[in-house]
């Protein structure tokens, strides 16, 4: 008699469920091995981390700093992470899971920040600190605390720094957003437009494009806007990607010397991006730093009960090897030191 | 044991040879994904001393009732033979049309439900149209109906977060005591959806039809079905399955979210060749995907608990996958 198909699933299954039981933890899945993870989370603090991807080199770093810190404090890092930038399905199921798991308190950089709002309620009533790590939620106050970013003062930076570069010359600007309604890239061009000391109606903003802070879309969006204002010398980028995207389009029109293209974020490709003239300047903000206050906050938590809140600014520092006067600003050096990813 | 698949039968008619393969599906081709669900149950129960709880098992089924209700639907088209790729971006519109006109507009809430789910139906009912009518692949079909409702969900929604909902739209999410576990009314409308669709495809003649047509359109037709209007139906049915897992999202997450939906076409497909069912057409059934749901519910809930990062369970979800298709074309080699 044949082996019915039905059976052939089962066998095929069975030994790639062992494979998986492997996976957490390496030894034979026998009994002797099975108490060894349940008997580390016992008297642990655990400490959820949730970013919105696990691609981002930003998150990458946050996540290396986060596990560190927890290391350092003898706590337990649990994480998870969006299927995409603005994936709130995902991340309200690892909310619920990590309050399930125990954990003490949950970090978060909130994919929808408004749609994420009633999950962290829930979390919060089971006694769970919540802190928002780079992105406030929609209200602030949605989470115990916010560590991030003033993104609105690092546009302002390098709005300010553009208006001292540009010298009197006439100006046509092309501003490359994040998407719309999300709040981080609402405020950095905001900031931007302000430290440039303009409107956001000005007329010498002549084209504006969403890129999802990715670099392919990067590229079509400076070449849509080169095609709509060949004339433009001023780029606003929502973070560096999208700046080296802007910047293959504006090569391929033999225009790259002659406009400045200016960013945030700080990662270590866009310092070394400033460091050889790709970039004028960008705002280098610091998830190392969020990332390692909030594991502190939730394992101080743990140990007295006390509860962060409010907002603590991690800082932004201008990173540029042009220097204008009257903007203060740190050089590339500075620059990869404190740089990330 | 005899193997009802390689038992020659002299000159089956369509509808008996769809029997057979309804029993193949509910009995045999389910058993692999269940071990599997078993398997994984036991291996989290002894590792974590917090998965085998009612509030955590509970808690798993409330993770898959989206992808599940949106995998109902997702059975029926596969069985036909079909695909639908936009299950996802139909059910965010769907949602941020109760949403908006409930919030925004101010209207009664069980009429704007009624609204999104008429709204689903029109996706289904179009989506069937063109492939019965056209006689256009639905792979493309329904590609170009996902970003039909997915551009008409930003445009209309223009990008923002419905929230302050009014309560008759988070009905779902509201939960009754069993014992010491809370359980949603949504987690019973999946399971009461399940049930229903189960026993209509394995009862009645429409039921049959559906496995009839799956497995060969042609001689479906030659007995008499109207495989026309049938696979219409089954879009358009599907289409509101659709809604009501966008009633159930919008249940569970609290907000009309314009950016939902984007990626639980694939979800939903995944749970239902997890569950057994071939893409193929005319093999599997709703019981199955219900256990290929749960499959991919327990692995990131599991894995959570004993501190893994979830990109294992989509590591672990994918190398499932290939799996169950393997599994399936070896039976459909030996039944040929």
């Amino acid at each position: 008699m044949r082996i019915r198909s039905g059976h052939l699933a089962g066998l095929a299954i069975a030994p790639l469920l062992l494979a998986a039981a492997c996976t957490p933890a390496p030894a034979a899945p026998s009994a002797t091995s099975a108490p060894a993870p349940a008997a580390a989370s016992g008297g642990q603090v655990q400490v959820g981390l949730i970013t919105k991807t696990e691609s981002n080199p930003f998150f990458v770093k946050m996540k290396e700093g986060a596990d560190k810190e927890a290391t350092a404090k003898g706590a337990k890092l649990l994480s998870a992470a969006g299927k995409f930038d603005t994936d709130n399905q995902s991340q309200v199921t690892a909310i619920e899971n990590m309050v399930t798991a125990g954990a003490k308190g949950i970090l978060i950089t909130p994919s929808d920040t408004k749609a994420i709002v009633p999950s962290i309620k829930k979390a919060r009533d089971a006694g769970v600190l919540v802190i928002a790590l780079d992105t406030p939620t929609e209200p602030q106050d949605a989470s115990d605390a916010l560590f991030a970013t003033d993104n609105k003062q690092a546009g302002v930076l390098i709005g300010k720094y553009a208006k001292a570069a540009m010298g009197g010359k006439p100006v046509k600007i092309a501003t490359l957003d994040l998407a719309p309604g999300i709040s981080v890239g609402v405020l950095r061009h905001d900031g931007f437009i302000e430290g440039f000391g303009i409107q956001n109606s000005d007329p010498q903003v002549v084209c504006s494009q969403d890129t999802q802070g990715d670099q392919a879309k990067g590229q079509t969006a400076m070449e849509t806007c080169l095609q709509k204002d060949p004339s433009i010398n001023l780029v606003y980028t929502i973070n560096e990607p999208a700046a080296f995207g802007a910047n293959t389009a504006l090569k391929a029109a033999g225009k790259d010397k002659d406009v400045t293209v200016v960013s945030v974020d700080g990662g270590c490709a866009g310092v070394r991006g400033v460091k050889d003239g790709t970039i004028a300047a960008t705002s280098q903000q610091y998830p190392l730093k969020m990332a390692t206050l909030g594991v502190d906050a939730v394992v101080d938590f743990a140990q007295t009960g006390k509860k962060v809140s409010g907002y603590t600014d991690t800082g932004v520092t201008l990173i540029t090897d042009k220097a204008q006067s009257g903007v203060d600003s740190k050089d590339t050096a500075f620059g990869l030191d404190n740089c990330w990813g | 044991m005899t193997n009802v698949l390689t038992e020659r039968q002299p000159e089956p008619s369509v509808v008996s040879r769809a029997r057979v393969s309804l029993a193949h599906g509910i009995n045999i081709g389910t058993l692999g994904p269940l071990l599997a669900l078993l398997l994984a149950g036991i291996f989290f129960t002894i590792e974590s001393d917090r998965f085998l709880t009612g509030p955590n098992l509970s808690l798993v089924v409330q993770q898959v009732m989206v992808v599940g209700t949106l995998a109902i639907g997702q059975t029926l088209v596969i069985l036909t033979a079909g695909i639908d790729l936009s299950n996802g971006t139909v059910m965010a519109l769907g949602t941020i049309v109760m949403t908006s006109l409930a919030v925004n507009a101010g209207l009664n809430p069980i009429l704007t439900i009624a609204l999104g789910l008429l709204v689903c139906a029109a996706f289904g009912a179009l989506n069937g149209t063109l492939i019965t009518r056209l006689r256009l692949p639905p792979f493309i079909v329904t590609l170009g109906t996902l970003n039909i409702a997915f551009a008409l969900t930003h445009i209309y929604s223009r990008e923002q977060t419905v929230s302050n909902l009014p309560d008759a739209l988070t009905f779902f999410g509201n939960t009754f005591r069993l014992g010491q576990t809370n359980i949603t009314y949504g987690s019973v409308l999946t399971l009461l959806l399940f049930l229903i669709v189960w026993y209509v495809l394995g009862q009645t003649a429409v039921g049959r039809h559906v496995y009839a047509l799956g497995n060969n359109p042609e001689a479906a037709r030659l007995t008499g079905i109207n495989t026309r209007r049938l696979l219409l139906g089954v879009y358009t049915i599907a289409a509101v399955i659709y809604g009501v897992a966008g009633l159930l999202l919008v249940a569970r997450t609290g907000v009309g979210d314009p950016q939902a939906g984007q990626t639980d076409n694939l979800d939903s497909i995944t749970a239902v060749v997890l569950g057994g069912t071939s893409l193929f057409g005319g093999r599997g059934g709703v019981i199955g995907t219900l256990i290929g749901a749960l499959i991919v519910g327990v692995f990131r809930n599991g894995l959570q608990l004993i501190g893994v990062a979830s990109i294992y369970q989509v590591l672990i979800t994918g190398i499932l996958v290939i799996l169950a298709v393997a599994v399936d074309q070896i039976a459909r080699r030996r039944q040929a």
